[in-house]
């Protein structure tokens, strides 16, 4: 057992792991962060999106001695309290999810993708963008609508996402 | 997948002592392969020497026509990179088709390459660049570094450190991703410079990356879409399996060519 220590959502953790153990097993099992998911385990669907030092990668293909010393942030580190993040607030405004199981990792996406386009975002590329994230309601239209509307809100400061 | 034992190397230095003291090691960069094929146990280590750390394998410089990438440079940083952009920006178009955004946040130019997936995209570039592939002991042209299907000319405690190549004139890069896995059923490589014409392909070839002499040979008389029209590409030495025939493959690379040498060209 190796004992990793690093920084989620803002607060320094430290557990003790065995080499093999894959970073989203660390945040669920150890730390209680049962935020992200595992969807499918092979590294497709895209449910366990985290952001590794600021940018979004998947926590079922990485181990946990790999974010040894990162900051990492997971859906429980998106609202400020009782306030919601703008890309959160447009799922819920426009309805971005069915089952919700991929909501968590769709999130993670979106403010990645977000962060990545200060310019806007399109829908072409919003659907090209979610590449690595399979919502298996097949409910991509509202996702979709729900991203637009976040990017728009960061782009003016709103924080109402409507 | 298997319990491992995880080094974090801080120098190249470090990581080829790691390597050397491990009974079964292996050298993980982003691990967007190896982490899945260790939990699938198609790989199970004794030993991960993770390179991710290792500052001088993550640079880009481009100077004059040549132009050097880091082994440790990411897919997403090779596709948001200005330099690169402005000496090749084909490379940049095909490191954004890799995969998707989270892959591409961790994967490598250099893990890419070592692990030499005949669907993988780079090794085509780097075969249709003419690329040099600069690794811990010595440099090896592309042409003699890719050797089969996930197969390389590297030695097993060999790290890449960076790939060079000349600038062409003009590139670019078309695939046909299969639906659902992403990765190339047929991806090609045109490379242009001073009236040498390179073709490359991956996904389709039977034993890997190959360079194509009938899409050469084509282009080398008339570089333009409409000049692959009538030219084949023999279907012997490519690949059939559940997802296409060998023949239908033989169709692709073509109609990927043609893409290829459009975006050259536009």
């Amino acid at each position: 057992m190796t004992n990793v220590t690093m920084t989620v959502n803002g607060q320094k953790v430290s557990g003790s792991v065995e080499g093999r153990t894959l970073l989203v097993q660390f945040l669920r099992d150890t730390l209680g962060l049962t935020g992200t998911h595992v969807g499918c385990d092979t590294s497709q669907c895209g449910a366990c999106t985290i952001h590794l030092d600021g940018k979004s990668v998947k926590a079922c293909s990485l181990l946990a001695v790999q974010a040894e010393g990162a900051e990492i942030t997971t859906i429980e580190g998106l609202a400020e309290g009782d306030v919601l993040h703008p890309v959160q607030a447009a799922f819920k405004e426009h309805h971005g999810l069915q089952c919700g199981f991929c909501t968590p990792g769709m999130i993670m996406a979106a403010t990645d993708m977000i962060r990545r386009h200060p310019e806007g975002l399109d829908e072409g590329t919003v659907r090209e963008e979610l590449e690595g994230n399979i919502c298996r309601c097949t409910g991509y239209h509202n996702i979709v609508k729900a991203i637009m509307a976040a990017s728009e809100a960061v782009k003016t400061g709103s924080t109402k996402a409507a | 997948m298997y319990d491992v034992n995880y080094h974090r190397a801080g120098s190249l230095e470090e990581a080829l002592k790691l390597f050397k003291a491990a009974e079964d090691g292996k050298f993980i960069a982003g691990g967007q392969t190896l982490i899945p094929a260790m939990k699938t146990r198609l790989a199970a280590p004794s030993d991960l020497v993770d390179l991710r750390h290792i500052a001088d394998l993550k640079a880009i410089s481009v100077s004059g026509k040549t132009v050097t990438i880091g082994a440790g440079v990411t897919h997403a940083e090779v596709a948001a990179s200005a330099d690169i952009a402005a000496a090749c920006p084909a490379l940049c178009h095909l490191a954004g088709l890799i995969g998707d955004p989270q892959v591409r946040h961790m994967g490598t130019i250099g893990g890419s390459l070592a692990n030499n997936d005949p669907a993988a995209d780079y090794p085509a570039a780097m075969l249709a660049l003419a690329a040099t592939i600069i690794t811990s002991t010595r440099e090896i042209a592309a042409e003699d570094f890719f050797t089969g299907l996930f197969e390389t000319a590297l030695e097993e405690d060999e790290i890449i450190t960076a790939v060079r190549f000349d600038a062409p004139e003009k590139a670019g890069y078309a695939k046909f991703p299969n639906p659902a896995s992403r990765y190339a059923m047929a991806g090609v490589f045109v490379a242009v410079d001073g009236g040498a014409v390179r073709v490359a392909v991956t996904g389709a070839g039977d034993d890997g990356v190959f360079r194509s002499a009938e899409l050469e040979a084509a282009l080398a008389a008339e570089f333009s879409a409409s000049a692959l029209e009538a030219v084949a590409v023999p279907a012997d030495d490519l690949m059939t399996d559940i997802h296409a025939s060998a023949e239908y493959r033989a169709g692709l690379v073509v109609a990927m060519a043609k893409r290829a040498v459009a975006m050259a060209t536009s």
